[in-house]
C-alpha cells in the first residue's frame, strides 16, 4: 500500500527519507495538460505554505501552476525537466518528480487523499 | 455546446475535446499536439475545421457590394481563385480575416468560428441585392502536410492539378467535394468541404490512407503560428490595421491610392495614410532565448526598465519544430527591424528575445505558374 498523498489540484506528495517528501503532479494532470514543454523550478532553499505557486508547468497551449501540496522548504529539485520537461508526460509520478521539500508540518499530509480516493475523486470528474 | 459532424469519430479516436467558438472540438488525441504538429510537417494530417463558417454571396451585384466592405479587387479576381481579406471598420481596424473564393458573378468566404454570427449579421445589413447564404449544412475538413497530394492523388488525380489559393468541385471515392489548396498550417494542403452526413465515410477514408493522422486545434495553433499566419482575436481585432498587422499586401492594387477604383472600403482614409505613411506599431515575430514561452498578453520592453513598455506579446508557445519558444505581437515602429534585442516581461522576470521575420518555418505551398503579387501574396487563413 503507497503512502502517497493526492491534493485536488492533482499534485502528488511522497513522503521520502526524514522529514522530507517528493512532489510532483498525477498521470490525470498530465493527460490534461497535454505535451509539457517546459518547467520552471523553485530555487533550493524557497519556502512555501501549502496552496503557494512552486513551479510553473507550459504545455504547447497554456501555462499552469503547480501549487504546494503541503508547506515546507526546497531541498532538491529535479534539474533534468530542464532539458527533458516532457519526462513529465512520460513518467508523472517517477522520473517527472518536480522538487524535494523539507516538510514543515507533516500532520499536513492527513489533510490529503490516499490512492483510493484519489482514484474515486477523479473518477467523479470524468 | 455544438458538435461537428465527425464528433462520434473524434471520442472512437480517443481525442481530448474541449470548448472553441462554442463548438466542443479536439485538442489533441492520443499522439499528442507536439507528435500531430510534426506529423503535419512530415507527412500528412486530418483537421476538422467543421466550426468554421461557410457562406456565399449570390447575386449579380455581388462583387459591387462586397468591394464596399473589403480592400480587395474582386472584378479582377479570375473564377475558383481565392483571396485572403478582411472585413475593415471605420476606424481602419479588423473586423474578421477570410478567404474569398470567386465562384464567377458568386462567391464563396470561410471565415472564423468566433466571428460567424458577427459576419453574417454584417453581411446581411450590408449586402441588399445579393442574397447572403450561410452553408450549415456542410462540413469542412483540412488535409495539410506533404504528403497530402501523394494521398489526394491516389484517390482523385485531378485535385492535384490544383495550384495553391484555387478551388474546384471533385468527387472523393464517390462522395461530391469542394476542394481547396489552402490551408493553416505552411505547409501544401487542402480544405475540403462536403455535405455533413458524407463527412464521416470520408474522414475514415482518408484516415486509412498510411500517411494520415488526425491532428487536433492544438497542432492547427502551433503550425499556424510557426507559419506567421495571424489568428483573428489574438494577433488582429477592431482595434488594429491591416497595415499595423502586416497584412497589407491584401489590399489590392486597384483598391489604393492612384488605383482605378481607390478606397470604397471602411477605414479607407486611414488604411491609405498608412499605407502612404507608415503605422506606429507593427506586428513582428519574437524569439525568446531559453525554453520558457511568452504568451499572449506579454509585454516587451527596452532595457532593463520594466516601464519601458514598447509592445505586447498577441501569440506565443513552445513551437515543436523549431524546437524553441516562438511569439508574435505589436512593437513600436522604431524597434521593429529584425534582429533588435528586446526584453519580455514573464511573470515579472525579464528574459531577453530578438526581433525575427515571419515565418518561423518556410511555407511550402505548392505552384506551378507564378502568381500575380496583386492577387495573391502567398499565404492563407482559413
Amino acid at each position: 500500500m503507497s503512502n502517497t498523498r493526492y491534493s485536488s489540484d492533482h499534485e502528488w506528495v511522497r513522503p521520502d527519507e526524514g522529514n522530507t517528501a517528493v512532489i510532483g503532479i498525477t498521470n490525470y494532470a498530465q493527460e490534461q495538460l497535454g505535451d509539457i514543454v517546459f518547467v520552471e523550478l523553485p530555487a533550493v532553499g524557497d519556502s512555501f505554505d501549502a496552496g503557494d505557486e512552486v513551479a510553473v508547468i507550459e504545455s504547447v497551449k497554456a501555462a499552469s501552476e503547480l501549487k504546494a501540496p503541503v508547506s515546507g522548504t526546497i531541498v532538491e529539485v529535479n534539474e533534468d525537466l530542464d532539458d527533458a520537461p516532457e519526462t513529465v508526460n512520460e513518467s508523472p509520478t517517477e522520473d517527472g518528480w518536480f522538487c524535494k521539500l523539507e516538510l514543515s508540518d507533516p500532520a499536513e499530509l492527513d489533510d490529503l487523499m490516499d490512492e483510493t480516493q484519489y482514484e474515486e475523486y477523479t473518477s467523479n470528474l470524468e | 455546446m455544438l458538435r461537428s459532424p465527425l464528433h462520434d469519430l473524434h471520442i472512437e479516436l480517443g481525442a481530448r475535446m474541449g470548448p472553441f467558438a462554442g463548438f466542443e472540438m479536439p485538442l489533441w488525441y492520443p499522439a499528442k499536439t507536439v507528435a500531430e504538429h510534426k506529423h503535419t510537417r512530415s507527412q500528412a494530417s486530418l483537421f476538422d475545421i467543421s466550426h468554421m463558417g461557410q457562406a456565399s454571396i449570390i447575386g449579380e451585384d455581388s462583387a459591387t457590394e462586397l468591394e464596399r466592405l473589403i480592400p480587395t479587387d474582386l472584378k479582377a479576381l479570375p473564377t475558383f481563385k481565392m483571396h485572403y481579406c478582411c472585413f475593415t471598420n471605420e476606424e481602419g481596424g479588423i473586423l474578421d480575416d477570410f478567404v474569398i473564393t470567386s465562384l464567377g458573378q458568386d462567391y464563396f468566404v470561410v471565415i472564423n468560428a468566433a466571428r460567424k454570427e458577427h459576419d453574417l449579421a454584417y453581411l446581411r445589413s450590408n449586402i441588399k441585392k445579393s442574397a447572403v447564404l450561410e452553408h450549415t449544412e456542410n462540413a469542412l475538413i483540412a488535409l495539410q502536410g506533404p504528403k497530402a497530394t501523394e494521398v489526394l492523388r491516389r484517390l482523385t488525380p485531378e485535385i492535384c492539378d490544383l495550384n495553391f489559393m484555387t478551388m474546384g468541385e471533385f468527387p472523393i471515392k464517390g462522395v461530391p467535394c469542394i476542394v481547396s489548396r489552402s490551408g493553416y498550417t505552411g505547409e501544401d494542403g487542402f480544405e475540403i468541404s462536403m455535405a455533413a452526413e458524407t463527412a464521416m465515410q470520408l474522414a475514415r477514408e482518408l484516415l486509412n490512407e498510411p500517411e494520415v493522422m488526425p491532428a487536433g486545434l492544438g497542432a492547427r495553433d502551433s503550425l499556424r503560428l510557426e507559419a506567421g499566419l495571424r489568428l483573428y482575436g489574438y494577433d488582429m481585432d477592431t482595434t488594429t490595421t491591416p497595415v499595423e498587422a502586416g497584412i497589407q499586401w491584401t489590399i489590392s492594387k486597384t483598391r489604393r491610392a492612384g488605383g482605378e477604383r481607390a478606397g470604397g472600403f471602411p477605414g479607407a482614409d486611414v488604411i491609405l495614410s498608412q499605407l502612404a505613411n507608415g503605422a506606429q506599431r507593427r506586428f513582428v515575430g519574437l524569439l525568446p532565448e531559453g525554453r520558457a514561452p511568452a504568451r499572449a498578453g506579454t509585454e516587451i520592453c527596452i532595457g532593463d526598465n520594466t516601464d519601458n513598455i514598447v509592445g505586447t506579446v498577441t501569440s506565443g508557445l513552445f513551437a515543436p519544430s523549431v524546437e524553441a519558444p516562438i511569439a508574435m505581437g505589436y512593437i513600436d515602429q522604431e524597434y521593429r527591424t529584425p534582429g533588435t534585442s528586446v526584453n519580455l516581461l514573464v511573470r515579472g522576470k525579464l528574459r531577453p528575445a530578438e526581433i525575427v521575420r515571419l515565418p518561423f518555418v518556410k511555407h511550402r505551398y505548392f505552384n506551378t505558374v507564378k502568381l500575380q503579387s496583386a492577387s495573391n501574396g502567398g499565404k492563407s487563413n482559413v
